[in-house]
């Protein structure tokens, strides 16, 4: 495990190299054990043309986040917080009206990176025509594996989301939990180094939950890092070492649980729901 | 290259995994058979004139094929926002372009493949013999010329927002371009200053579907045409379709995705 842990860090630096830049390294920043830094928002802000008119939408307002190599991040807020904005952003598929993003140390604008990325979108419809088997495969040509890694993964995926019954079978028939699980799946392929998903416990049964956190925690015992957001607080409480939340785009609060539940002396759900203006009996 | 072949990949076990291209298929199969089963007019010019039948049924099927699958490629990809996996992963917005046209005008090529079989298969057994060389001449240019309209449907996809409008939009161009493109430069000599520049210019500008058209070549027994003007003709169509793949990409590069 440690010779996995060096190799991504030796990974990391060499992309980082090849790129001329490195992320500016935050030595102040208390107990992360690795200091590297994985995934940074600085000053993002992202506005979407209103649908109705002139007007705009500012989704996220002057975003600041840092995510440290083998943390597992929990990216928190209400409905609409901008939360999927920002992954947007990090996938590239928005771009920020101001300010940047950085993966490994490299702008988001730069396609590359992508080889270490897995990402779990929110609510998607894998090719419905498809198996999860051939799912599987396809995006792992993507990645360049070869085909026999690539049948050693994809057996060892479908057992680990337990689709191995329904491997053959065409997406199209699964249910809601299931495609989400092929979801997950496919966002492991590539073996990455850093995990983007959105909200990966939505539509699972509390066993998938459990499953799902278990992964979580496998991944960051293997050294990788996860950054997700979810609406389950008490599972982000067990398996989060740092949280963010948001709320209507502006970062409200970024610190470790623990430090978070003891300055407050109340549990997340409580500070979540103080922190975006909710009145609840709390001590702040 | 690998990544473009992949997307292709996915595209074409689509096209099988589909209902409608069977139905199509069928449809065209049995209208074949049909009329090579017709026997009681042993007159040649029956013959042919059924023949020409086949063939533009052959020409419609293949353009409804090319059209409808290439024009619901992205659009499909934005609205079960399988597009995000994808583009998560190494893959730029050009490969996606570029495995979409691949993917479609392959599984094009496939549907045209097994039309011509079909309509090669009956036709030799009523008339026992077959011009092989004009056959496939007629068979690669009506392939070289799909490449032009999955490029257009393509590049159509990326500009209008539905689907049903980019097809309904592709089929017009493409067969007022069928229809009309050859007569085109008559017309401008017909009309006054202004507007004979602007005819002309059309005239030059659009890609000229027509001359791709070879069906008389397998009607009439006409000699082959030569090769370097097939070469010419796939030169001339592989320029066109570049230049629409190039459109839909600088389209596609910019584009924000979201839901
Ligand atoms: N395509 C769009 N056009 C206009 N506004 C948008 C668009 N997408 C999102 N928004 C707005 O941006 C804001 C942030 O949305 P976002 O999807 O990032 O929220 P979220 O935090 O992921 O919420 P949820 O928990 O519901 O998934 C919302 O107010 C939303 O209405
Ligand atoms: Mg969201």
């Amino acid at each position: 495990m440690w010779q996995r842990l060096c190799l991504c860090q030796v990974k990391g630096f060499v992309l980082a190299g090849r790129w001329q830049y490195a992320a500016p390294q935050n030595n102040t920043e208390s107990g992360s054990k690795n200091m590297e830094v994985i995934l940074e928002t600085r000053d993002l802000r992202v506005e979407y043309r209103a649908q109705n008119g002139q007007g705009k939408k500012v989704a996220v307002k002057g975003l600041n986040l840092k995510v440290h190599a083998g943390e597992v991040f929990g990216f928190l807020g209400p409905n609409g917080a901008g939360k999927t904005t920002t992954m947007n952003v990090l996938l590239g598929f928005v771009h920020a009206t101001a300010g940047d993003a950085y993966l490994f140390g490299v702008s988001v604008r730069e396609p590359i990176a992508r080889q270490r990325i897995g990402y779990l979108p929110e609510l998607t419809y894998y090719y419905k025509f498809l198996t999860a088997e051939e799912l599987l495969r396809f995006y792992a040509r993507l990645f360049g594996i070869p085909r026999a890694e690539a049948d050693r993964r994809i057996d060892q995926l479908l057992r680990l989301v337990e689709l191995e019954a329904a491997r053959k079978r065409p997406i199209k028939t699964y249910s809601k939990g299931m495609q989400q699980r092929v979801g997950l799946a496919q966002a492991l392929i590539n073996d990455p180094d850093l995990l983007i998903l959105d909200e990966p416990t939505s539509g699972l049964d509390p066993l998938g939950r459990m499953k799902v956190r278990e992964i979580i925690q496998r991944l960051k015992n293997e050294g990788k890092t996860v950054f997700f957001s979810s609406h389950e607080l008490g599972e982000v409480e067990t398996v989060c070492d740092r949280v963010a939340i948001i709320n209507q785009g502006e970062l409200k609060v970024e610190d470790r649980v623990s430090a978070l539940v003891e300055k407050h002396q109340a549990n997340l759900e409580q500070i979540f729901l103080s922190l975006i203006g909710y009145q609840a009996e709390v001590t702040a | 290259m690998n990544t473009v072949w992949a997307l292709a990949g996915v595209v074409i076990k689509e096209l099988y995994r589909r209902k409608d291209f069977y139905v199509l298929f069928v449809l065209t199969a049995v209208m074949t058979l049909l009329m090579g089963s017709i026997t009681f007019f042993n007159d040649p010019r029956i013959a042919s004139y059924l023949k020409d039948i086949c063939l533009l049924l052959i020409w419609i099927s293949a353009l409804v094929i090319a059209i409808t699958t290439t024009a619901r490629q992205i659009p499909a990809e934005r609205e079960n926002r399988t597009i995000f996996p994808l583009l998560a992963k190494p893959v730029t917005r050009g490969q996606v372009v570029a495995g979409k046209f691949l993917g479609c005008w392959l599984a094009s090529g496939i549907a045209l493949g097994v039309f011509y079989l079909f309509f090669g298969v009956v036709s030799a057994s009523r008339e026992h013999d077959l011009a092989v060389i004009q056959y496939l001449q007629a068979l690669w240019l009506h392939w070289v010329m799909l490449a032009i309209v999955v490029g257009l449907a393509l590049l159509g996809s990326l500009v209008f927002a539905a689907p049903s409008s980019n097809a309904t939009i592709c089929f017009i161009v493409v067969l007022g371009i069928l229809l009309l493109g050859r007569h085109l430069n008559q017309v401008a000599l017909q009309q006054p200053e202004p507007l004979r520049t602007v005819v002309y210019s059309i005239y030059f500008l659009i890609p000229h579907l027509e001359w791709y058209d070879i069906r008389d070549l397998l009607l009439y027994d006409h000699p082959g045409l030569r090769w370097t003007d097939c070469l010419l003709a796939t030169l001339y169509a592989g320029v066109y379709t570049a230049m629409l793949l190039l459109g839909a990409w600088l389209l596609f590069r910019r584009k924000p995705l979201h839901a």
